[in-house]
């Protein structure tokens, strides 16, 4: 752990693999730019690998002032100890007030590693990034311009905001898709690092034998239009009046957990706590009740449309347009309208 | 060869099942209105610690660290084929972060010989997925994430089969592991009837105790202290008795346990509210329907 230090820069471990960066470390740069401006810091982002010198400059335009560069042979490939012992060093060498991390397979594999390592606190999954000021119930002393870490908790019926008071850096994993991609901008200049890096055979215990890439079935997060279905659309088969509006509007078909768990669509269509979290411009939500773990992954949508026969369905406290009825009479009209509209127009 | 497994495992509120308020007025949770479960993907994890002892021998212990009534699940490992069940349980452990949990837990594991640790991927109160890799990281093992096949285990070395979100990725290691394990890995068996008859009476002294109490309300803790040793004496020898550990029996370092362990406190806890949105009622009628989408077309939402 390192001291409180109020001059220390804002962190975001810029996670890539074979020379490419992961969307939510990008799409953490915004909001960790802001929280460098709030506290009057310098953002830096910290990217380990093996000749990844052109992702500096691509760091560089999605915000960040300076970037570590961490380059080594065997930082090739990730794994988690070798990565672990780069970042360890670099966190102790310059004792960042706050180290952010995507919440992806490898972030949530490498991040409570690190924390361990430097007895820092770690919060999993946030969906938001804030500062503030906690004042200690007990001595009434104020600590200023904390990290509030914002998160979910108990399956999503809570919002907990965790701080780190004293053993720093404050570190979180922030969810992928919580948080707008930045727009690259190129005017932007930064301060390229190239770290030393110490690494040895003993640091990649694992023998990484076979790796096969599955691409994803659908790309939610890109998608302007969804349409989703949930399991009171009824069967695998009736789940084809979802795929039909989604083809009509030009939209992608997602799911909610429960019509996943019944077979009705692949798990790559999930949207919510577990599975994607998408902001598009239009979410039509068909058979769906809304539980608090799907309207997690949906809320931020800009126009939603609920279709459900239930009037009570907490799906409707969302929805900006709301279709009390049937959905095999609705989503039916809801094709032939759209297709002859077409034709008009 | 046959391996020793330790197995963590938690009993947590059953968050899916979730109705109404969660809070209390004071802005706490009621765990209490809650039934309390074995942590999911603990019983992948102990599933596949039962695997690997029915394939090559060995033996498996369960651990947990939480409140007395935490016994209920480490019963239930016992029902389904564990040989030995601990229950770390000390005043001094509330309000344990992940970091202060993993530190008490490796505690505990390293008083313990073991070939490899096993845990769920996460549980389901937090699903922060933290305390596996932190758990690994005070042991000082290789930790391997997100299992969901176990290909290979020979003499000191295994093969294991992660599911890396868009794909799976096969790695190998030299023992002593730590494995976290997903909910896809296997089906976990249900409880053995002879095995639930042979271990329902097995007890924590902390249970032998309630029960002496029960029983004789008017005896004095001596004669309580004299009973407990008896009966516990006895469980022992028939292999029914849930061994206790306190931080004391753990040796742990009480400035890494509990509120004085944990670097991360709440500052606040809000109930989840949904937002409230301008909204507009539609008939599910051709004209309502028509009237919506031509809305939607007009503001260019439907190109």
């Amino acid at each position: 752990m390192i001291d409180v230090n109020r001059k220390g820069e804002v962190w975001v471990f810029a996670e890539q693999h074979g020379g490419k960066i992961e969307d939510t470390p990008l799409e953490l740069m915004s909001k960790a730019r802001r929280l460098a401006d709030t506290l009057g810091v310098k953002l830096a982002a910290a990217v380990l690998g093996d000749r990844i010198k052109p992702l500096a400059k691509k760091l560089v335009r999605h915000g960040a002032d300076k970037v570590y560069l961490a380059e080594h042979p065997l930082l090739g490939q990730y794994q988690t100890n070798s990565y672990a012992k780069v970042m360890y060093d670099l966190i102790h060498k310059h004792e960042p007030q706050i180290v952010l991390y995507g919440a992806t397979i490898a972030g949530r594999d490498l991040a409570p590693r690190i924390a361990s390592a430097t007895k820092a606190g770690l919060t999993a999954d946030c969906t938001d990034l804030q500062i503030g000021d906690h004042t200690t119930a007990k001595d009434k002393k104020v600590h200023k311009n904390l990290l509030f870490q914002i998160r979910p908790a108990f399956g999503g019926n809570i919002v907990a905001t965790i701080i780190n008071l004293d053993r720093w850096p404050q570190m979180a994993t922030v969810r992928e898709g919580v948080m707008p991609m930045p727009d690259a901008d190129t005017s932007r200049k930064g301060k390229i690092i190239e770290e030393m890096v110490e690494l040895t055979r003993e640091y990649l215990p694992l023998d990484i034998i076979d790796e096969h890439k599955r691409p994803k079935k659908v790309d939610l997060k890109a998608a302007r239009i969804i349409v989703a279905g949930g399991a009171g659309v009824g069967s695998r088969d009736n789940f084809q009046l979802v795929w039909d509006l989604a083809n009509c509007l030009g939209g992608a078909p997602a799911a909610t957990r429960a019509a996943v768990d019944l077979g009705f669509i692949d798990h790559d269509h999930q949207v919510g706590q577990t599975g994607t979290t998408v902001r598009p411009s239009l979410y039509v939500a068909v058979g769906i009740s809304g539980a608090i773990q799907h309207q997690a992954g949906m809320a931020q949508s800009q126009k939603i449309v609920a279709v459900n026969n239930d009037p009570d369905a907490p799906i409707f406290q969302v929805a900006h347009y709301k279709i009390l009825g049937d959905l095999n009479d609705v989503v039916p009209l809801m094709i032939k309208t759209i297709k002859e509209k077409g034709i008009q127009e | 060869m046959a391996y020793k497994c330790v197995v963590l495992i938690k009993q947590v509120p059953d968050t899916k099942r979730v109705t109404g308020d969660v809070m209390n007025d004071d802005g706490t949770v009621k765990r209490s209105a809650l039934p309390a479960i074995f942590n999911p993907e603990d019983l992948n994890a102990l599933e596949t610690a039962l695997e690997i002892k029915d394939r090559f021998g060995g033996h498996i212990t369960v651990i947990t660290m939480g409140l007395p009534g935490a016994a209920a699940i480490l019963r239930e490992s016992l029902y389904r084929g564990a040989d030995d069940a601990i229950l770390v349980t000390d005043r001094r452990c509330a309000a344990s972060d992940t970091l202060a949990t993993s530190y008490i837990l490796s505690c505990a594991v390293k008083k313990l010989d073991y070939d490899i640790v096993l845990c769920g991927r996460q549980a389901i109160d937090g699903d922060t997925a933290q305390v596996g890799p932190q758990l690994a990281e005070k042991l000082g093992i290789t930790q391997i994430t997100y299992v969901e096949q176990l290909i290979e285990l020979s003499s000191k070395t295994i093969t294991a089969q992660r599911n890396i979100g868009n794909g799976w990725q096969q790695v190998k290691a030299e023992l002593p592991v730590l494995l976290t394990v997903v909910g896809d890995a296997n089906e976990p068996r249900v409880a053995a009837a002879r095995k639930m008859m042979k271990y329902k009476k097995a007890s924590t002294p902390i249970e032998v105790s309630e029960q002496i109490k029960a029983e004789n309300p008017k005896a004095d803790e001596a004669e309580i202290a004299e009973l407990l040793e008896l009966r516990a004496k006895a469980l022992e020898e028939k292999g029914l008795l849930i061994k206790q550990w306190d931080l004391d029996s753990l040796e742990a370092d009480l400035a890494w346990c509990g509120m004085s362990g944990s670097p991360t406190k709440v500052h606040r806890i809000q109930s989840v509210v949904l937002a409230a949105k301008e909204s507009k009622d539609i008939h599910p009628t051709p004209d309502g329907i028509a009237d919506m989408i031509h809305e939607l077309i007009e503001e260019k939402t439907i190109a």
